[in-house]
């Protein structure tokens, strides 16, 4: 393998060491599929940036739903929405430092600046407001979007057209740089999210619990609210700017209708998401629709399915325990319900 | 470090108020919500702060927790300032139970009660040992047959001993509960009142924060009666004999049918 030469990532020496060994470990993956796709005669296996988008599909699966779990089950599902409005600004930003300097650094690298900024402004209100509110997500996402498209209609013209890449994603612009980038990303959000898994958890669960428990709450906040910036930014490329939010909620949605615990439904939802992702994409290239569109459609249609699924198993379950209600509550020695949670986790 | 028991440390530390505040202030605007407080709890008491609605009795905890900083006073858990209080998990802590039934967050019991191990590991990971004294905990609340449910699945009562069981998972010397017993049906209140006795007598120190006046006549060692200030600190059958009660609650107060009604 030849590391192809980057010219839009301006990599000082020191980090092109590693961007060589992470590029050909993307041309490995490359070949890899490539070689599948010939043994069982897929034909869009034979293009290099179907590899990509699969790979970027499939980092973006894991990502997107792990982090999603825990903003969803916090009532924090905007946040995601707002900070890839604020990436889309810093798309913008990119694109107008390069027309104006003549750089050529990836407007990819100025989102994740600027959206983790956000993502720390984000919590900055909220901690001194003391809460989440929808007013101030609203300001920050619109202001996001609109500092964007100012920037981008002060370029004129050629800029414009470029535009629908980051808006709705696209999947043959996944380039071998682009893959590599969200192999890292993806790195520091799996890595950052084994370390600190039991913390995010607890605070999740219950924020005062937490403190009591020592866990310094608004520092996992801003964690994972910054971890949640670098998934937007890694996931907007395929999923572009508009839909990004969805994979961080609807996959976690869907795997909380099936799921009883969280360890279960963090699986679950991360598995929902690769189906949605794989089909989405083979969709998309079969028909030649939108991959961020074609892959939320199947999202919700798995998530239906889970709605439906989880009503089935709900009502079964009722029909063979019921006296799980709160009116005939019972404190001890009632083990009347094990059967049917023992038939229901099957893992 | 963490390997110094529980009971090494109990017995390092004999003697040393769990709790000790002094002159406690505190306010959320210009009005202070507590004013003046002293509570100083032993090892082994069974204390119920009970007072009217808005006169600071959660404040109060959130203060001994440390979750607050006093605008006067001071405030210390086990020895240390509580706002600098670091061995968390020597404390336990049960809220009210309010948000749990809309927040259909899925976890498990077990995985509920798992957390109080969590200040242990740290970083690391959860042993098998952890899940053992989780499984123990459990048990010792009487819900282990409940550990594969979904914690929202649960009644309120059920839902209170699990975070029972997540603070004794973690080995906690001092529980503090918070209006532990809101949404909970009666004959569930009954029930917990009896496993926290049951826990009382096995030693552990109980900080409880209790709008049923009688419930904490009944069972506890301790009475505090709370309105902004202490108006009564002593043993509940004083309690219940003096006019503390009246003269917190003002003239909202009346007996009925044995029991006590705000």
């Amino acid at each position: 393998m030849i590391p192809s030469v980057s010219p839009s990532v301006a990599l000082v020496p020191l980090l092109s060491a590693p961007y060589d060994l992470l590029s050909w470990l993307v041309g490995l993956w490359s070949d890899a599929l490539g070689w599948v796709g010939e043994q069982l005669g897929i034909a869009m296996l034979e293009y290099v940036f179907m590899h990509h988008a699969f790979l970027v599909g499939a980092l973006i699966a894991v990502m997107a739903p792990l982090i999603g779990t825990f903003l969803v089950h916090r009532q924090l599902a905007l946040i995601g929405d707002a900070l890839a409005h604020t990436a889309f600004a810093g798309v913008a930003v990119g694109l107008f430092v390069n027309s104006l300097l003549g750089t050529g650094i990836s407007p990819y690298v100025t989102a994740v600046v600027v959206a983790v900024i956000a993502a720390l402004a984000i919590e900055l209100i909220a901690e001194t407001t003391d809460a989440y509110n929808d007013v101030s997500m609203a300001i920050v996402l619109s202001t996001g979007f609109a500092l964007g498209a100012v920037l981008i209609s002060l370029n004129s013209g050629g800029l414009a057209v470029g535009i629908n890449q980051y808006l709705f994603g696209n999947l043959s612009t996944v380039s071998r740089e682009n893959a590599v980038l969200l192999v890292v990303l993806f790195a520091i959000v799996a890595l950052v999210v084994t370390v600190t898994y039991k913390q995010l958890l607890y605070v999740t669960f219950d924020e005062t619990a937490a403190r009591v428990a020592g866990i310094n709450v608004p520092w996992y906040n801003r964690l994972m609210t910054t971890l949640t910036a670098l998934v937007v930014v890694g996931a907007m490329q395929i999923m572009g700017v508009i839909l990004v939010a969805a994979m961080l909620v609807v996959p976690v949605a869907a795997a909380a209708q099936l799921a009883r615990g969280f360890r279960e439904a963090l699986l679950a939802s991360v598995v929902l998401a690769q189906i949605a992702v794989v089909v989405g994409i083979t969709l998309s290239f079969n028909y030649n629709t939108t991959a961020g569109g074609t892959i939320v459609l199947v999202a919700v249609a798995v998530y239906i399915v889970a709605v439906l699924a989880g009503k089935v198993q709900s009502r079964r379950a009722s029909d063979e325990v019921p006296d799980h209600t709160d009116a005939v509550s019972r404190t001890t020695g009632d083990g009347a319900g094990d059967d049917v949670a023992g038939a229901e986790s099957a893992d | 470090m963490s390997e110094a028991t529980a009971a090494e440390r109990s017995a390092a530390a004999d003697g040393e108020p769990l709790v000790d505040a002094s002159g406690l202030t505190f306010g959320y605007a210009a009005t202070p919500v507590v004013e003046d407080v002293d509570l100083r709890v032993d090892r082994g008491e069974y204390v119920g702060i009970v007072g009217p609605n808005g006169s600071g009795k959660s404040t109060l905890l959130r203060l001994v927790l440390g979750l607050h900083e006093a605008d006067a006073g001071s405030a210390e858990l086990l020895g240390h300032p509580a706002r600098a209080f670091a061995e968390r998990e020597r404390i336990g802590y049960v809220a009210q139970d309010v948000t749990e039934d809309e927040k259909r967050m899925p976890i498990t019991v077990s995985e509920v009660v798992l957390m109080g191990r969590f200040p242990h590991a740290g970083f690391g990971r959860v042993t098998e040992a952890d899940r053992d004294r989780a499984r123990d905990a459990l048990a010792t609340v009487g819900i282990e047959h409940l550990a594969d449910r979904r914690i929202t699945a649960l009644s309120g009562g059920q839902r209170q001993r699990a975070y029972i069981a997540r603070a004794l998972a973690g080995e906690a010397e001092l529980l503090v509960l918070d209006e532990p017993t809101v949404g909970v049906d009666a004959e569930s209140v009954d029930a917990f009142f009896d496993l926290l006795d049951g826990l009382v007598a096995d030693g552990l120190t109980v900080l409880l924060v209790e709008h049923d006046i009688g419930a904490v006549i009944e069972h506890t060692s301790r009475v505090v009666c709370l309105n902004r200030e202490v108006y009564f600190d002593g043993d509940p059958e004083a309690f219940a004999e003096s006019d503390a009660l009246a003269r917190a609650y003002g003239t909202n107060v009346r007996r009925e049918k044995g029991g006590i009604v705000t």
